[in-house]
């Protein structure tokens, strides 16, 4: 148990660390590459927790995917440093507005007892009804796909429109762009993709073209 | 209380003296390894050209990795002035530290003594597939801190390039998983035991395994594995003509050893994921006297060098892909074809109860 603590401890105070780097590092790059070391410390936290399986998840998903394209932009700005100091002397009373809501509220929730009367244990309660010998990924699978099957098929619709959506605003079809066209190269055969033409001592042959396809001569 | 409690520290000491000691021998016995793989690598690409290949140091260049790995750490690692130190120094040791990570949880052999595995997870493949799409910040990171323009080009390339086949190598694993109906790597193999040969009334054979009920997923497999590695003919981080070496431009000395060491680790670990998921892991081809009698781990190495020896040979058989063939390739091509197999798949399973 000690142990556990002790590594509880390590990742709950990497995290923390590592996300007041993220808003702390003057170099965005480096502020994205500490989100991914949070993302790592959250999913140690989750193994802890015996939720390997979320763990793993949130290693594939988020960092394996999402903090790339993140950081996939962010290489790609320009940034411009005076320019963003400026804005955060502008914009730091907003910031700090939402910043005291959000801590009030948390405030609120902990002095009222919130965690305690049961509502963070719900989503959890199902699971325990399986037994502890079931695996983690299973209970998941078990909970997923049965009881909570509509807002997983909606969750996946959801999904969905966004990645259409996305597609949509950024497909454009360009005129004058020369594209490949596998199955055209595929079907070509040797009677239509080649021509033996014969040239003329003291000649010379024109390519074959739409409307010049015979072999012309000049003495 | 005192003494339980140093029994308790004694009992973590032991498991972390056990847990050094199988790390250490792993990774000693996979780095010397390495060493003789990557000699073959380039004595089966010679061969192929009709050269000798590497044939000098040591009895028929047996030694040339080692030459070569003392060439690299003697040398002066050069940093460019306009390099972001932390972030350029970070990318080679994240690479190799991911790609020699994912060998904690792969399975070598399951005999009376018990599994060989450092750590037998629940979720290893899930594991494997997490370190895999890591490897992609090592050279992100390398492209993007090294502040060239090649090295940019070529990080900004593979990451493209490895986030698309992470999809289609996910979903050849969601196949295979269906019909194991476990996430554990052990439990992969052994579920290789009975199959499409024994359904048929033949002893355990290399018929069980997945690679002849899985045909296809077999090839995406092979195929997204080369994409996923980096390896010629998807080499296009590299691309020497167009990158002069892409995102390893600005690298030297032990950096860029690192960066080579870490893909050779991850393309051997694809191959034992390989060897795991579609030809039966430590399991022997026929189930019969002489055959069962080897060491299950000679059978591991075997079939793990015949998948290294196919993937070299892509490097020498095919040329290399353009970058707009490539991503066709993966988005096009494979993830609607593994796609298409999970479905299937999934409905033999649940209807017709074959596999």
């Amino acid at each position: 148990m000690a142990l556990t603590a002790g590594f509880f401890y390590l990742f709950a105070a990497l995290a923390v660390a590592s996300a007041a780097m993220v808003i702390l590092a003057r170099n965005p790059v480096h502020a994205v590459l500490f989100l991914i070391l949070a993302f790592f410390n959250a999913a140690g936290l989750f193994i802890l927790l015996g939720a390997e399986f979320l763990a793993m998840i949130l290693v594939v998903v988020y960092v394996g995917a999402v903090a790339v394209l993140f950081l996939f932009v962010v290489m790609m700005l320009d940034v411009d440093f005076a320019e963003l100091k400026a804005g955060f002397i502008k914009n730091a009373p907003i910031g700090l507005i939402v910043g005291g809501i959000v801590m009030g509220e948390l405030i609120l929730l902990f002095v009222s007892g919130g965690f305690e009367l049961g509502l963070a244990q719900q989503p959890g309660a199902p699971i325990a009804e399986l037994g502890r010998d079931v695996s983690n990924t299973k209970q998941l699978g078990l909970v997923l796909y049965t009881r909570y099957v509509f807002f997983f098929q909606i969750a996946g619709l959801v999904l969905l429109v966004a990645m259409i959506g996305a597609i949509v605003l950024t497909l454009q079809h360009r005129k004058n762009v020369r594209r490949q066209s596998i199955a055209a190269q595929v079907a070509r055969t040797p009677a239509t993709g080649m021509a033996i033409v014969k040239v003329p001592p003291g000649g010379y042959v024109l390519p074959p073209t739409e409307s010049n396809t015979k072999t012309e001569t000049q003495g | 209380m005192a003494e339980s409690s140093w029994d308790l520290w004694l009992d973590y000491a032991l498991w972390l003296a056990i847990m050094v000691g199988w790390s250490l021998l792993t990774l000693v016995v996979l780095l010397v390894l390495i060493a003789f793989l990557l000699l073959m690598d380039r004595k089966v690409w010679a061969a192929v050209q009709m050269r000798r290949g590497p044939n000098v140091v040591g009895a028929f260049g047996l030694l040339q990795s080692f030459a070569d790995l003392l060439k690299f750490v003697f040398k002066e690692p050069v940093i460019p002035a306009g390099a972001n130190k932390g972030v350029f120094l970070l990318a080679p040791v994240a690479t190799a530290m991911f790609a020699l990570a994912s060998w904690a949880v792969i399975p070598v052999n399951e005999d009376s003594l018990g599994k060989w595995v450092i750590s037998d997870l629940n979720v290893g493949i899930l594991y494997l597939l997490a370190l895999s799409s890591l490897a992609v910040y090592g050279v992100i990171m390398g492209g993007w801190a090294s502040n060239s323009k090649y090295p940019f080009m070529g990080s900004l390339r593979s990451a493209a390039q490895m986030v698309s086949y992470e999809v289609s190598i996910g979903l050849v694993i969601v196949t295979v998983i269906l019909c194991v109906g476990s996430l554990n790597l052990t439990d992969i193999v052994n579920a290789q035991k009975t199959g499409v040969g024994t359904g048929i009334g033949l002893p355990a054979s290399a018929l069980d395994w997945y690679w002849l009920a899985l045909f296809p997923m077999f090839v995406i497999f092979y195929v997204s594995a080369l994409a996923e590695t980096n390896r010629p003919p998807f080499d296009l981080v590299e691309a020497e003509s167009e990158l002069v070496a892409g995102f390893m431009v600005e690298y030297s000395s032990t950096p860029y050893l690192l960066f080579m060491l870490g893909e050779y680790v991850s393309i051997v670990a694809m191959c034992a994921l390989a060897t795991i998921l579609f030809l039966g892991g430590w399991l022997p081809p026929v189930d019969v006297a002489p055959f069962n009698w080897v060491p299950g781990i000679l059978w591991f190495l075997i079939k793990t060098v015949f998948v290294f020896f196919l993937i070299s040979m892509a490097k020498a058989l095919v040329p290399r892909y353009r970058y707009d063939q490539l991503m066709r390739l993966g988005w096009k091509v494979f993830l609607p074809l593994s796609l298409a197999m999970v479905v299937i798949v999934a409905g033999i399973l649940q209807y017709a109860r074959v596999a």
